[in-house]
């Protein structure tokens, strides 16, 4: 299950790269993801068994993820039928079926990094994602997309290979002192495996002087992944990547890939967990989050660019998370129901800016307006995701982030919880003023009726409206099973 | 062999000065072949007691590909974008070598607050690492040419790899093959984003790579 959930794309990607033919890469990349999320609903009735020495197993929070990428890349290839038909850039005669082949590449190592529970093997599935994305932000082959390309790939590259000594020091730590005994008597000789249920056996019983190459693993492995994450002072690379990508990627990029790379810090954090180091994880969590909320605050409050708006949005959302997981106790629950609920809504929101865009041909927030006349299904749309992104009520982010003050605030974390709302309040007023300028007054004249059809095309609006359904749904009921599997994952991370 | 090893080490750090002392593009590609020669090397006198199958090939296929292959492909555009020298480095030559005696000392300190839990075959093994790792970092910072840059990531990969072969020796094969893909995949698509370079900006001046920025300033 597990081995054809991960072949699957990569099958699919091969067969779009030597096929080469348009209608056919479409036709594989569409079926592809409808197969691939139709295997991961599958294993949530029936779990999948561990494989190769319990390296890939999924556990719960690797399912939570693994569903949340693969319906954004089901709703991104439906919307990318709509899109790769009309490109507005000229592309110089250049097929498709490469970006094609990397997508699915990329929802292949993004699959990996869910399942992976082997410490190096993640890291080089994180990598990997980094990777394959980076050809799709290139999609445009202008100056702007290439820079933004280059920034990704050596940034995230230089970043991730700090987590890759994070690893190593990691598999120190958990080596045994010589002559000195250690817990399990089989693993007395040298490094132990670093599998993560073998690890988290281990690291209770570790000493002082382990300790501390325990905590410093942590922070590279925080440093790492955080900066593929857009933690601030990290994310420069995040607001030209997701700006510069082409839509459909970015809210696979936003709505995906971060949460992939949080999953790599969830991971580290689950094995200090275990070592009884909890705080001085939480502690770091909090801070970085704090500051990706003030960071992201200020930014948003001048942008003039509204697919830099959406990114540096996911800074701060990617900060709320963080957070949420630092305070521990009720707040890991709101950290996983936010990383759903602001998945869902940043993906919408990166789809509907690339119907925007492809209208009026400009990102900027002075040039866009009057959408409600011009495209009014993106505009209402666009419009109700000013409110899911807000924490406003109906949506499910408004229940998340409301759980997570909260938790601030039963815990006597005041400060905390007042500079949350501080900055959360900022975030909406640049939010607000950016959104509504965008979709009220009156229409520029030189906008062509033909183009504002062809971006009203069925396959463009139906995506955002699947993935607005569930975060209102969510807003105002949470099912069952998604609340039990919350819960099971906060209970993994010292939650409730 | 303690002398061995510690003359191998004596050497990384050498390079590492050289590194930040030298401006020709040239002089680091034949550095950092020097410097794979080094860590590789002492990664097989470190594990010379057990030299498994899996330290062999893993060494062999290491030293091909970052002896040989990337060294050809670094020339390969150097040549081919008809660059010398860094013309101008952000950070001045003289003062990146104070930087740099900075950093050893700081790294040394660092490896003396990090006693290890296990036999190590050196006591400047941590010192060492943490300054490779420390000199590649500034010399992303600091240096403005995009094949600077990729040749400090891998510096910053060499320090790395000396870490992992002079202590995880019981790593599993697969995961540091896949490591070692993972590094090579990302050299061959930097290569190619270097090229796109060269033809859109008709530079590879990173510091001409500020078009996207925040306010417009």
């Amino acid at each position: 299950m597990i081995a054809s959930l991960m072949l699957l794309p990569v099958v699919a990607a091969i067969l779009v790269f030597f096929i080469k033919r348009q209608s056919w890469s479409k036709r594989i990349l569409v079926s592809t993801s409808v197969i691939h999320l139709t295997l991961v609903l599958v294993s949530w009735n029936k779990p999948s068994p561990a494989i190769f020495n319990g390296w890939f197993a999924i556990d719960k929070v690797g399912l939570l993820f693994l569903t949340i990428v693969s319906i954004l890349f089901l709703t991104a290839s439906i919307y990318s039928l709509g899109y790769l038909v009309r490109s507005t850039e000229p592309r110089a005669g250049k097929s498709d079926s490469a970006f094609v082949a990397c997508l699915l590449l990329f929802l292949a190592t993004m699959t990996m990094v869910t399942a992976c529970q082997q410490f190096e093997l993640l890291w080089v599935a994180i990598e990997a994602t980094t990777l394959a994305s980076a050809p799709l932000i290139y999609f445009h082959r202008n100056q702007h997309s290439l820079e933004a390309t280059w920034k990704y790939l050596i940034i995230c590259s230089v970043s991730i290979a700090l987590a890759l000594l994070g690893n190593f020091f990691l598999s120190i730590s958990i080596s045994s002192l010589p002559g000195v005994a250690s817990v399990s008597s089989d693993s007395l000789s040298g490094h132990g495996s670093m599998v993560l249920s073998e690890l988290l056996k281990r690291v209770p019983a570790l000493e002082s002087s382990q300790i501390v190459w325990l905590r410093t693993s942590f922070v590279f492995l925080f440093v790492g992944y955080g900066t593929k994450m857009g933690l601030a002072p990290l994310h420069t690379w995040l607001p030209d990547a997701h700006s510069e990508a082409p839509s459909l990627v970015s809210s696979l990029l936003s709505g995906a890939s971060l949460n992939c790379a949080f999953l790599g810090i969830l991971r580290a954090f689950q094995v200090c967990g275990a070592a009884h180091q909890a705080q001085f994880a939480q502690t770091i969590l909090v801070s970085f989050g704090l500051f990706s909320l003030a960071f992201a605050a200020v930014f948003i409050v001048r942008q003039n660019d509204f697919k830099r708006l959406l990114a540096y949005s996911s800074v701060e959302h990617m900060g709320l998370l963080s957070i949420g997981v630092g305070l521990g106790g009720t707040g890991v629950f709101a950290s996983m129901f936010h990383a759903v609920n602001h998945s869902l809504t940043k993906a919408m929101l990166f789809l509907l800016a690339g119907n925007l865009l492809h209208v009026y041909g400009s990102k900027s927030i002075q040039l866009v307006r009057g959408a409600f006349k011009v495209v009014p299904y993106t505009a209402l749309l666009w419009f109700l995701g000013l409110f899911a992104i807000s924490g406003l009520p109906p949506f499910g982010t408004f229940v998340s982030e409301f759980l997570l003050l909260k938790t601030a605030f039963d815990q006597g974390r005041y400060f905390v919880a007042a500079a949350i709302l501080f900055f959360l309040a900022v975030v909406f007023v640049g939010m607000a003023s950016a959104f509504l300028k965008i979709v009220m007054g009156p229409a520029p004249e030189q906008i062509s009726v033909k183009h504002s059809k062809s971006a009203e095309h069925l396959f463009l609006i139906v995506p955002p409206v699947l993935l607005i359904i569930p975060t209102l749904v969510f807003g105002i009921y949470i099912p069952p099973f998604l609340k039990q599997a919350l819960e099971t994952v906060a209970r993994l991370f010292g939650g409730i | 062999m303690v002398s061995v090893n510690e003359g191998l080490l004596v050497g990384l750090v050498l390079t590492n000065l050289f590194y930040l002392a030298t401006g020709r593009l040239g002089t680091y590609v034949k550095l950092f072949i020097v410097q794979t020669l080094l860590v590789s090397f002492f990664g097989l006198v470190v594990n010379q007691g057990y030299l498994s199958t899996r330290v062999i090939i893993l060494s062999v296929i290491g030293l091909v590909i970052k002896a040989f292959v990337f060294p050809a492909l670094l020339t390969k555009s150097i040549r081919t974008a008809k660059l010398k020298r860094e013309i101008q480095p952000l950070v001045g030559f003289g003062t990146s070598l104070f930087i740099g005696i900075l950093m050893f000392g700081l790294s040394s300190w660092l490896g003396s607050r990090m006693p290890m839990p296990v036999e190590a075959s050196s006591r400047l093994v941590v010192p060492v690492v943490f300054f490779t790792v420390f000199t590649g970092l500034f010399l992303i910072i600091s240096r403005s040419k995009a094949i600077t840059e990729v040749i400090s990531y891998l510096v910053l990969e060499n320090g790395i790899y000396l870490f992992g072969i002079s202590f995880v020796k019981e790593a599993p094969m697969l995961a540091e093959l896949g490591v070692l893909l993972d590094v090579t995949v990302a050299i061959f698509v930097m290569g190619i984003v270097i090229r796109h370079l060269r033809t859109e900006f008709e530079s590879l001046d990173v510091n001409k790579l500020s078009t996207l920025k925040d306010w417009g300033v």
